[in-house]
């Protein structure tokens, strides 16, 4: 069979709704994209983790400390899983789960922009819980279908998951907006602080990046940024009304004639500066997760015999 | 009025437990892989829900609210042992983490051999069926922790030479405060001595070290602090001023 015809079969496969799996034949095209997209949202989990474990130590009440701790520890849960798949998918590149890691480190890989920005209070720890989370599992919830059957399966218990993340996020706010004065103050400027975050969250509106084009023509991803940013605030938006908290965007509102939510146009060039790394807490978090990687650096090289070492990270 | 020997006994066991649950706690993300990141974090979580359950019986006694109980007492109302209060190593888990696997692990290890034996006398001695029932429901989680340890221990032990080295040193600073893990009180609720605590604990472990060729630690000093008397160190205040400090800020509000 000719390389035409293999792609030909594979595109056939593609439009047919079938599951692509990790041994079928693919194109190199297929396989370096979906690489590179589950390692960052594999590593973006994992420096996920970074911005709320900050307030575990802190957490205000036995029970939200608990529930805090199982949240991080899914995060990084969900983090070893899509890592997996991406392993799996790379070996033919030659390219191992230290790699992939080590591409964080060196800043080739990047992670979601909602994790280079601080989270200086407590409702923080409850904005990201709710809104980021709800953020995350709208846009997560759309490549449920997606043509890779491992990532597609694996998605289905993340998605599941971050569903009991949004509410242990949404009652933590819950708890604040009926609280004392204070306490609703601190929740507000947590909001006004990652609005426009989370608009970033879902890229501009006319991408049309490579890596983008080609997720779309291989059906990994069947929608837009704007479809799912429209969709983030039908449903985010009257709940962050219900509980009197304020949207810092006067121009705010929906657009009746156009059936679509209007915003003003968040800061784009900070999600390019992110990209560089460039960040608010860019250089902290990796730095952390540098620091960590080589003060244990002795005890993945025991695990594996010197010779072995850097095969697990 | 309640009986203060079975208090005593609560707060020692509530607050070792949040107090090494929170130590456990600041590895999150930092741990040395990914998947013992996600162990770790579980072994933190089970802590921190043990301690929940202490502070609770705490409260069905007539003394206080938990969540007071855990973030508002001060460090001389502290009963924890000072072992568990030692931060994970040098730095912040926010600013500049050098923290050291290898005194975590010589550390959980003695103290989840300890706990393991507490737990296992009071839920088969303890003359208040409330905490024999709880330590006997808390042990079937414990017994994982001191299995996860024991298998770093060996790994650690005949991994490589720097491994076995950091391993030494931890085990080392381990022992000059495990003594003041024994520092028990015993009563109808707990019904055993310090003495024969700690001849239990060195006959389990012992053979460990055996297996490895590692050297048993032939010192165990007396403890230099006392923490089951209230005595600790400054880790343990800035522990309790960073636990507490979004708590304190509204105690009675709902958070």
């Amino acid at each position: 069979m000719t390389h035409e015809e293999r792609l030909a079969q594979f595109m056939a496969r593609i439009e047919r709704g079938e599951k692509i799996e990790s041994t079928d034949w693919m194109p190199d095209e297929y396989r370096i994209t979906l690489v590179k997209f589950m390692q960052m949202h594999a590593l973006s989990e994992v420096m996920g983790a970074l911005p709320e474990k900050e307030w575990v130590p802190k957490a205000p009440t036995l029970a939200r400390k608990l529930s805090l701790m199982a949240k991080v520890q899914d995060e990084m849960g969900h983090g070893q899983l899509i890592l997996r798949v991406a392993e799996d998918l790379a070996k033919p590149l030659g390219k191992s789960r230290e790699e992939l890691v080590g591409e964080l480190l060196t800043g080739v890989c990047k992670f979601h922009n909602v994790f280079h920005m601080p989270a200086p209070t407590w409702a923080d720890a409850g904005i990201i819980g709710w809104l980021v989370d709800g953020a995350a599992v709208v846009s997560q919830a759309a490549l449920l279908d997606s043509s890779y059957g491992p990532y597609a399966r694996v998605l289905q218990r993340v998605c599941a998951e971050e569903g009991f993340h949004i509410q242990h996020g949404e009652s933590i706010c819950l708890a604040l907006a009926e609280g004392t004065p204070e306490q609703r103050q601190m929740l507000q400027e947590a909001l006004n602080r990652w609005w426009e975050s989370l608009l970033l969250f879902f890229g501009p509106a006319d991408t049309n990046s490579a890596s983008a084009t080609i997720l779309m023509k291989y059906r990994f991803r069947t929608k837009t940024n704007e479809e799912l940013r429209q969709k983030f605030f039908d449903k985010y938006v009257p709940r962050i009304w219900s509980l009197g908290l304020t949207i810092p965007d006067p121009d705010f509102r929906w657009n009746e004639a156009a059936q679509r939510w209007h915003y003003t146009q968040p800061d784009w060039t900070k999600l390019k500066a992110i990209a560089r790394n460039e960040g608010p807490l860019s250089q902290y978090r990796l730095g952390l997760r540098r620091m960590s990687y080589e003060q244990t650096k002795w005890v993945r090289e025991a695990l594996l015999g010197k010779a072995g070492a850097g095969a697990i990270a | 009025m309640t009986d203060p020997i079975l208090a005593l006994l609560l707060y020692q066991l509530a607050d070792d437990e949040l107090v090494i649950g929170h130590r456990d706690s600041e590895w999150l993300g930092l741990a040395p892989h990914i998947e013992e990141d996600i162990a770790f974090g579980s072994i933190a979580q089970d802590e921190v829900g043990h301690a929940t359950a202490f502070y609770r019986l705490l409260s069905d006694l007539g003394l206080g609210v938990a969540d007071d109980l855990a973030f508002l007492r001060g460090a001389a109302e502290r009963r924890n042992a000072v072992l568990l209060e030692r931060p994970n190593g040098a730095g912040t888990y926010l600013q500049d983490p050098a923290f050291d696997w290898g005194y975590t692990v010589a550390r959980r290890l003695a103290y989840d051999l300890f706990d393991a034996i507490r737990l296992e006398c009071i839920a088969s001695g303890c003359s208040y069926q409330p905490l024999a029932q709880l330590a006997g429901k808390i042990r079937r989680e414990e017994r994982y922790h001191l299995l996860h340890h024991v298998t770093w221990f060996k790994r650690l032990a005949e991994g490589t030479e720097e491994s076995r080295r950091r391993l030494v040193a931890g085990i080392e600073q381990t022992f000059l405060d495990a003594g003041g893990l024994f520092v028990m009180t015993p009563s109808d609720y707990f019904p055993t001595t310090s003495a024969a605590l700690l001849e239990r604990w060195t006959a389990e472990l012992r053979p460990q070290f055996d297996a490895v060729g590692l050297p048993w630690p032939l010192v165990m000093p007396a403890p230099a602090l006392d923490g089951r008397a209230g005595q600790h160190t400054a880790d343990l205040s800035a522990l309790l001023e960073t636990m507490g400090e979004v708590y304190r800020t509204a105690p009675g509000a709902a958070w």
